[in-house]
């Protein structure tokens, strides 16, 4: 996630200050991970090098923390190109999972109970996010279910593969 | 640990040539949700119908608290369904004719429940299930989701100890689904029936507590096995 860019579209509703900035990336997109500080104010001073947010004032008891920040005109165009762009879907070309099958095959392992066992791991997770979702608000339920759905297609792809084993055994021993 | 409710051990069944179960094995405990899962044709829906006593295996055993289900006459098998286990399919199958609320105390009317009490029963399964509003309609005049809400109530309503569910959100947009699952799963959980969940969606078995794979009629039943 561009954490930059996260900011600048916090930053078009008003001025914030770091903390502030940081409390509500956590609330919104954190989830599992919140940001550090360091991270926080590393990403407003490239924005501020970079000319889309500046200083719009610093509260008295000094220090970084206390400056608050607004987002310039740049800041605005930046962040609106961001959205209209559409992200770049990902190609899942290079998949660990796939070597391990055909490592399997190739080495004389059982193929079968590689998926398996993976499967089993897939569904572990699927159901702690089951238990997540159903405990959560619906920003949790979003989060999950994207998280979800791809844990799905993997098992979907683990599937197909353990149905194709016999044929693809037969093309990597040739 | 709890006692196991419902084992099978060694089952085959074949149809002609047809093998559909080929030494599977299966066991579930009080209260426990297990995903039986596998890709179309493995054998699924016949190890559900081997468990609940619908079909009878070729070979191998169904031990239901200890009894052992073929040993059972008819009679004895058909009481066991209708007063032990619950049944959920993919498509609802309620009875067109009746409204809602007596679909749902039909299994209590058969077991001689009087009218008043059964449907009593059966408004409180359609509140749990979050359909008191349809009771008075046809399943004909009910959404999808809600008909298999209706259904769900009609397999708990007799308080079984086993619920059998084949696909319960086969016909279900994602939203239902996930509903039907949530519900069913908590009330299961509450009356501490066991849920055997046959299938193939990942995200329906992820309401399991464990899954037990079917592939060419063998089910690899970890928990069995250790």
């Amino acid at each position: 996630m561009s954490i930059g860019h996260t900011f600048l579209g916090l930053l078009e509703s008003g001025p914030r200050h770091g903390y502030d900035l940081k409390r509500t990336f956590d609330e919104r997109f954190g989830h599992d991970r919140p940001l550090a500080y360091g991270q926080v104010y590393s990403t407003l001073a490239r924005l501020l090098k970079n000319g889309l947010v500046e200083v719009n004032g610093i509260e008295p008891g000094g220090g970084p923390e206390r400056k608050r920040y607004a987002i310039t005109a740049a800041g605005i165009t930046d962040v609106e190109q961001w959205l209209a762009h559409p992200e770049k879907p990902e190609p899942y070309l290079q998949s660990t999972l796939y070597n391990k099958v055909v490592l399997a095959l190739l080495t004389g392992r059982s193929a079968a109970d590689l998926l398996d066992t993976q499967r089993s791991e897939h569904l572990r997770l699927m159901r702690e996010l089951t238990r997540r979702k159903s405990g959560g608000d619906l920003a949790d339920q979003l989060v999950c279910d994207h998280a979800l759905f791809h844990l799905e297609a993997d098992l979907r792809w683990l599937e197909l593969t353990a149905a194709r084993l016999d044929q693809l055994a037969k093309e990597v021993r040739k | 640990m709890t006692e196991l409710l419902l084992v099978a051990t060694g089952l085959r069944k074949s149809y002609g040539q047809t093998a559909a179960l080929d030494n599977a094995d299966f066991s579930i405990r009080p209260g426990e949700v297990v995903a039986v899962m596998g890709p179309s044709g493995s054998g699924k829906s016949t190890l559900l119908h081997c468990l609940a006593g619908i079909v009878r295996p070729d070979g191998g055993q169904v031990r239901y608290r200890h009894r052992e289900l073929s040993e059972m006459s008819d009679a004895e098998r058909s009481a066991l369904r209708r007063d032990e286990f619950g049944f959920v399919f993919q498509f609802g199958q309620l009875v067109p004719e009746l409204t809602c609320v007596e679909n749902v105390a039909l299994p209590l009317r058969l077991n001689g429940v009087k009218r008043r009490e059964a449907e009593r029963r059966a408004t409180e399964w359609l509140d749990r299930l979050e359909v008191t509003d349809v009771s008075a309609k046809r399943p004909g005049e009910v959404s999808g989701g809600q008909g298999q809400r209706v259904a769900v109530a009609r397999a708990l309503v007799t308080g079984p100890r086993v619920v059998f569910a084949d696909e319960p959100t086969g016909a279900l947009d994602s939203l239902n689904g996930e509903r039907v699952m949530e519900l069913l799963t908590a009330a299961a959980r509450d009356t501490r029936a066991a849920v055997v969940l046959v299938t193939h969606e990942a995200r329906v078995a992820a309401y399991s507590d464990r899954e037990v794979v079917v592939r060419d009629g063998r089910a690899r039943d970890l928990e069995h096995a250790a």
